[in-house]
């Protein structure tokens, strides 16, 4: 009996390693394979050269066009995922009736559980040629429409944290400023916006993550273009997409091509690590204050 | 100035139109596809192979790739993601070990997905040798999978209350007896909505499956877990990639496939949380 126990132990422990075992191999084999990358191509060229055109006869590896449109279609995707997403948390938790809540909230969540390859449809067949009518001159691919998307598909996200985070702060302060003669507008954006900051912080912080990584939406309504510009109506070119096109194509294991798919994940990996822990730490610092 | 009455009211407005344009747009966006591909949904077209001409073209190879991969990554992510759960809820100690593991997992759950590709091409694609087959994208989804699948079974593991486990305990039953014949049956509900969720997820992904290699053209059905594949989302990226107006239908039609499926394992979850919280009451 003993024996099984501890068996028993052991044998779960080491599914709660696999975890770690994951971790590292991720470090590892981006560290290995970059660093193949790196003997061949010097890490000044790979951070400060504005051409990206491994694939080209005229090689030249530099990431900045990858990381310009990165930075384009995640900044869109913000820019509406952000607002949208806490005037609904805020809307919900301060305004809306019981019955109201139960209808959006569930409607809502089906944005997010729709695969991010139909989003890329809708970017391409629905939100592309809308946006034509207004901008004549947006190409067939663009920086604009994928990330408008990917904002829409990120709202859910932003909504369902900063909404945990508004309900978590107590009642009592909401009662006061009521209780003081403040408008339902005046007590949430004085009192229980303030007072949820942190967990509002930390829900933009992993959105902005969330479209850093996301892949399919640029993949398919962007344009494979790498392209040093801020110019979201033109084909540009994100990290992740570079990756899909790659490995989507017959490129031979162990050349320098296949090394620039681990270069470019390494730099996404850094990126969104960063952001991760950055809100981890924000999370363990100002959690307690309620409890 | 404005009043803060009428600050009020704007901003109520501005709720309103926030959440019904959201709602809106999820309308639009599926009404267009089932415009699009409903007249293309026919037997035919779930039972024919890939082909270059569009109106020939089926999904049979993807949809039995997807559903491969769905089980497969089920039966694999299930035991292990439940089994750490249960590990670091209930025999985690407060030491720095579990501290690391719990960081480590938040952190894993935050990693994008197309990153998991790159690990699943090194790992079991070239260093396992299991090529581009579907244990290959299978145990890719797994480790992918495997950190909303361990938060969910925590989170239901921590809702069975004490008081069930400390009875157990005075009745003279072991950690694991308690474990099993009490716990376990207590949140079983919680665990399995998480778990179906997590599926759910993984059937929807693209990019890791693109880049361990899994094709895009595959001419035959999957026999064994070692034979190359496609799935559905795949299948969709493919035909949405095309300048031909007949094989963007064809994609508007797979994609309601890959929706009935993905809507289906998501009611089915909400379902049980429902029943679940309703039946038990504690």
């Amino acid at each position: 009996m003993r024996i099984k126990e501890k068996v028993i132990e052991k044998i779960l422990a080491v599914c709660a390693l696999l975890t770690v075992l994951t971790t590292v191999g991720i470090i590892l084999i981006l560290l290995v394979e970059a660093v193949g990358f790196f003997r061949e191509v010097s890490i000044i060229e790979f951070l400060t050269e504005t051409q990206w055109t491994p694939l080209f006869t005229q090689k030249s590896y530099g990431i900045l066009p990858l990381l310009a449109g990165t930075f384009l279609t995640s900044a869109i995707a913000i820019s509406v995922a952000l607002p949208t997403g806490l005037i609904i948390a805020v809307y919900l938790n301060e305004y809306a009736s019981k019955r109201m809540k139960n209808i959006v909230k569930p409607l809502l969540e089906v944005l997010a559980v729709v695969p991010t390859v139909v989003y890329g449809f809708f970017a391409l067949m629905i939100v592309t040629p809308f946006l034509k009518m207004f901008i004549p001159e947006l190409s067939g691919f663009n920086a604009l429409s994928p990330g408008i998307v990917m904002g829409i598909m990120i709202i859910p996200f932003v909504s369902s944290l900063s909404e945990d985070a508004l309900s978590s702060v107590p009642g009592s302060l909401r009662q006061a400023a009521f209780g003081m003669g403040s408008t339902k507008f005046q007590t949430a954006f004085r009192v229980m916006i303030p007072a949820a900051s942190s967990g509002i912080i930390v829900s933009a912080i992993l959105a902005i993550s969330r479209a850093i990584g996301e892949t399919m939406i640029v993949a398919i309504a962007a344009g494979h273009q790498a392209r040093f510009t801020l110019d979201p109506t033109v084909p540009i070119e994100t990290i992740t997409a570079y990756i899909v096109q790659i490995t989507m194509g017959d490129v031979p294991y162990g050349t320098l091509a296949y090394k620039t798919i681990f270069a470019a994940g390494i730099t996404l990996f850094i990126f969104t690590f960063i952001l991760n822990n950055i809100s981890f730490w924000i999370r363990s610092r100002y959690q307690q204050k309620y409890e | 100035m404005l009043s803060s009455r009428y600050k009020d009211k704007l901003f109520q407005g501005m709720g309103i139109t926030a959440s019904v344009s959201c709602l809106l747009i999820l309308v639009i966006f599926l009404g267009f596809i089932i415009y699009q591909g409903v007249d293309r949904l026919s037997w035919d077209f779930l039972i024919n192979l890939p082909s270059r001409f569009a109106d020939r073209a089926g999904i049979y190879t993807a949809w039995i790739g997807t559903l491969w991969i769905m089980v497969l990554t089920a039966s694999i992510s299930f035991p292990i993601g439940v089994g750490a759960g249960i590990y670091l809820e209930e025999y985690g100690k407060k030491n720095w070990l579990n501290k690391i593991l719990e960081i480590n997992i938040a952190n894993l759950a935050g990693v994008p997905s197309i990153i998991y590709g790159l690990l699943g091409l090194e790992v079991f694609v070239r260093i396992m040798k299991m090529g581009n087959s579907i244990l290959a994208g299978a145990l890719t989804l797994t480790l992918l999978i495997l950190p909303i699948i361990i938060v969910s079974t925590r989170e239901a593991l921590r809702a069975v209350p004490p008081s069930l486990k400390a009875a157990s305990e005075a009745l003279g039953a072991s950690k694991w007896q308690t474990i099993w014949h009490q716990i376990l049956p207590a949140s079983f509900g919680g665990i399995l909505t998480g778990f179906i969720l997590a599926i759910s997820r993984a059937v929807g992904e693209t990019a890791p499956l693109i880049v361990i290699g899994a094709l895009a053209y595959v001419p035959f059905v999957p026999r064994s877990p070692l034979d190359e594949f496609t799935v559905l989302p795949i299948q969709i990226f493919n035909w949405v990639s095309r300048p031909q107006h007949e094989f963007v239908i064809n994609a508007a039609a797979a994609i309601i496939v890959l929706l009935v499926i993905t809507f289906a394992l998501n009611g089915v979850a909400v379902y049980m949380r429902h029943r679940w919280q309703k039946k038990i009451q504690w």
